[in-house]
């Protein structure tokens, strides 16, 4: 072995200190988009090894580092990042799995720059390191391997406990994985045809591509996670059935906030009006923009509005924009600043040629013939913070609008899903139809727990994965109680 | 995968399909729905159950051949598979004692009034059933409501080439003028559905309706079924598919019915054409 001095002697024991390097924080190639609006590929390419190499060797390496506070999962980010300025990109990922078993499905929709990056060092001063980027990339490399080059985490010794967790979104994900960590034999419900929840029906294919959220799925099932599609939990089987006759020892509820919520104003009803959920449901899951090859169809509209400022806006959008609509407005009743929706992808929008009209809230569809013609919003002023520290919008008296649209896209959130409590009587809900938890996620059920936007009402990825994970921790406790 | 155990065809354009699925078969009640997939392109569509088994574990639907998914599974027997089935979804009909009752079943939608009357009639009631088809050859299930403890069967054609030769809402309105009814239950298009309930109306009858709007996933998530009932907004699929008949807004329902004509009909051109191709 060459010692690294080139004198000859022993190599030293430790690592040369590394030097951070004084560059601007390196940008995302993406592609074009004039280009990108016009099908359904995926709108950021990802690092290339270079990129990613530049970019890590930014990290300052801090003794005492901040960035893993921002991280819902505590994924170990000084050290993955370190795995790569060495260049050991499968150490690297296995520090990642280590805490997170879906790092290229959140490397790509997590929102960074409020977590992790929010608390790197460099973010004072500068631009903080893309941390984001770097976890996708790391996630598409181990995705790249051959199966048996791929980091699959150790599975504990078999426990002889059985859980189930009902929904394959990422809080069950996140939950199924932990608990095969710790041993339990885990089988996953999923009431859909295809794994995934919100992130194969919700979020686009040209944001997070669908071969990437099945092959990181996969990867849960090379640890032992059996996966039964077609089996609503609260219809085809309930959760006393679940810890009965089909011999689980503990439930993990995680089946989302599903229920698409309107305004409930005149026309809502009209042909032509769709809930963000549908909308993308049938572009996303049933991969409507290849019908009729596909069987779903979806009504292709030409003068789209989508009503609502989040994600789920931002994406429904930039969807009909790919379905071939000539104009998509965006209609939200405050402002861009208070718009919940990640800057990276209002600022994509914008690039694709959605228009925004702020200060608009509507109320009535119009219509004709039992089809949409248009909206009629009121427009608003902000006025006083509300209870959400926002600027509230105020009614500006005689100052409606009318916006010429044929189709509407209601992206106005989503609530509980109240299949499932309906046939489990012992389970306590919040006024609002959400699941009640302690902190560790148990519910008043002995046995069952749940977490995500079940329980949180609708949040992100990450937030709904770190309450899967520490449910799993509780549920391992609680099985190991029952011993 | 789900396979088929059964395949019948019951008249030019209306098939029955078994298929096993013991989770689902142990479930099922009268009234509710499953939904299915017949391949990886497949869409997603809603079929209420007209038979199961919970002890043989399979259960049964019926379908009219009127698109592009209908024409492919009739093309389908035992032998092939289904890549999805999901269910019981849907809140069950509500079955209880209510003395006389008339169940309505206008079409293919005679396949869903089949468990309803039977499960009518065994909480005690004294059922008549009416079926409704175009012709004697689309009259479906007549032997199964034969062999079932009915006050009486009426069938009845457009063309009177088998039983009366009337709509369904004339048997109906003599049932109501005559007294003879407590409650009526009409499961079929939703223009014959209308008019039961405008004819039950009339005589202050209740008369529930098993809706049928176009759905994606059948569990609350899409929310494609919103029909108004008293007003309201309801989804068919959590909330119904059964409501009050006096208080739904058919017009609104029959137009959202509508939505995808022109694709479906596409999507069947497509479908027929690549069927002659390969023949």
């Amino acid at each position: 072995m060459q010692s690294v001095d080139g004198t000859g002697g022993p190599a030293p024991e430790e690592k040369p200190r590394h030097r951070p390097a004084r560059i601007p924080r390196t940008p995302m190639p993406e592609r074009d988009a004039s280009e990108r609006a016009r099908d359904f590929d995926e709108v950021t390419l990802g690092y290339t090894e270079e990129m990613a190499r530049a970019e890590a060797s930014r990290c300052l390496q801090c003794k005492n580092p901040t960035c893993i506070e921002g991280c819902p999962v505590n994924i170990d980010i000084k050290s993955f990042i370190g795995e790569m300025i060495d260049g050991d990109y499968h150490a690297a990922v296995a520090v990642l799995k280590e805490k997170n078993a879906l790092p290229a499905v959140c490397g790509r929709v997590c929102p960074q720059e409020e977590q992790c990056e929010a608390h790197c060092v460099l973010a004072r001063k500068g631009e903080s390191v893309a941390i984001g980027r770097l976890e996708r990339w790391l996630g598409d490399f181990d995705l790249a391997c051959e199966l048996e080059g791929r980091c699959v985490p150790e599975v504990g010794a078999d426990s002889g406990r059985r859980v189930a967790v009902v929904g394959s979104g990422p809080a069950g994900l996140a939950c199924a994985g932990e608990l095969r960590r710790y041993g339990h034999a885990v089988t996953v419900f999923e009431s859909l045809h295809a794994t995934g929840g919100v992130l194969t029906y919700g979020i686009p294919e040209f944001r997070l591509p669908k071969h990437i959220v099945q092959a990181e799925v996969g990867l849960l099932e090379e640890m032992g996670v059996e996966i039964r599609c077609d089996v609503v939990i609260g219809a085809t089987y309930t959760i006393d059935e679940l810890m009965t006759e089909e011999g689980f020892d503990a439930v993990f509820i995680g089946n989302g906030a599903g229920l698409p919520m309107f305004l409930g104003i005149p026309g809502e009803n009209l042909n032509g009006v769709y809930s963000a959920n549908e909308f993308l449901t049938r572009v996303n899951l049933m991969r409507a923009y290849e019908f009729p090859t596909a069987d779903t169809p979806v009504w292709r509209g030409r003068k789209v509005a989508v009503v609502g400022g989040g994600n789920v806006a931002m994406d429904a959008a930039r969807t009909a924009k790919r379905l071939g609509a000539e104009e998509v407005f965006i209609v939200y009743r405050r402002t861009e600043a208070e718009m919940p929706a990640r800057k990276e992808e209002v600022h994509h929008a914008r690039e694709e040629g959605i228009e925004f009209k702020m200060l608009c809230s509507p109320v009535e569809v119009l219509g004709k013939d039992g089809w949409v013609t248009g909206i009629v919003a009121n427009t608003m002023e902000l006025g006083e913070p509300d209870a959400s520290g926002r600027r509230a919008p105020v009614c500006v008296m005689g100052a409606d609008v009318t916006i010429d649209c044929d189709t509407v896209v209601m992206a106005l959130g989503t609530r509980a899903n109240p299949l499932l409590p309906k046939t489990t009587p012992d389970l306590e809900l919040s006024k609002r139809g959400y699941i009640l938890t302690d902190e560790d996620g148990a519910t008043s059920k002995p046995g069952v727990y749940a977490g995500g936007d079940i329980v949180t009402g609708s949040a992100t990825v990450i937030l709904a994965m770190g309450a899967g994970k520490r449910a799993a921790r509780a549920m391992d406790e609680w099985l190991k109680q029952g011993d | 995968m789900f396979p088929i155990v059964h395949a019948r065809q019951l008249s030019d354009a209306v098939f029955e399909m078994g298929v096993e699925a013991p989770a689902i078969a142990a479930k099922v009640k009268a009234g509710q729905f499953l939904m299915l997939r017949i391949d990886e392109d497949g869409e997603r569509i809603p079929l209420t159950f007209s038979d199961w088994s919970a002890d043989e574990g399979w259960i049964r639907f019926i379908f009219m051949t009127v698109g592009k998914t209908t024409h492919q599974l009739s093309h389908m027997g035992v032998g092939d598979s289904l890549a999805d089935v999901v269910g019981p979804l849907g809140i069950p009909t509500h079955v209880e004692d209510l003395g006389r009752v008339a169940v309505v079943g206008g079409g293919v939608g005679t396949a869903a009034a089949y468990p309803v009357a039977r499960a009518m009639a065994e909480a005690g009631n004294e059922v008549t059933v009416i079926v409704g088809a175009r012709n004697a050859g689309l009259v479906i299930l007549e032997d199964e409501f034969r062999a079932l403890p009915l006050h009486e069967l009426i069938i009845c054609t457009d063309d009177g080439s088998s039983g009366r030769k009337d709509l369904v809402t004339a048997p109906l309105k003599e049932l109501c003028e005559d007294g003879a009814i407590d409650h009526s239950m009409a499961i079929g298009p939703a223009i014959m559905m209308k008019f039961c309930v405008a004819t039950a109306k009339e005589h202050d009858v209740p008369c529930v309706v098993s809706l049928n709007p176009i759905m994606v996933d059948g569990t609350g998530m899409c929310g494609a079924c919103r029909v108004t009932v008293g007003g309201e907004t309801k989804f068919g699929c959590v909330d119904g598919p059964d409501f009050d008949g006096h208080q739904v807004d058919f017009e609104e329902l029959m137009s959202r019915q509508r939505v995808y004509s022109d694709d479906e009909r596409l999507a069947d051109a497509e479908y027929q054409r690549e069927c002659s191709c390969n023949q």
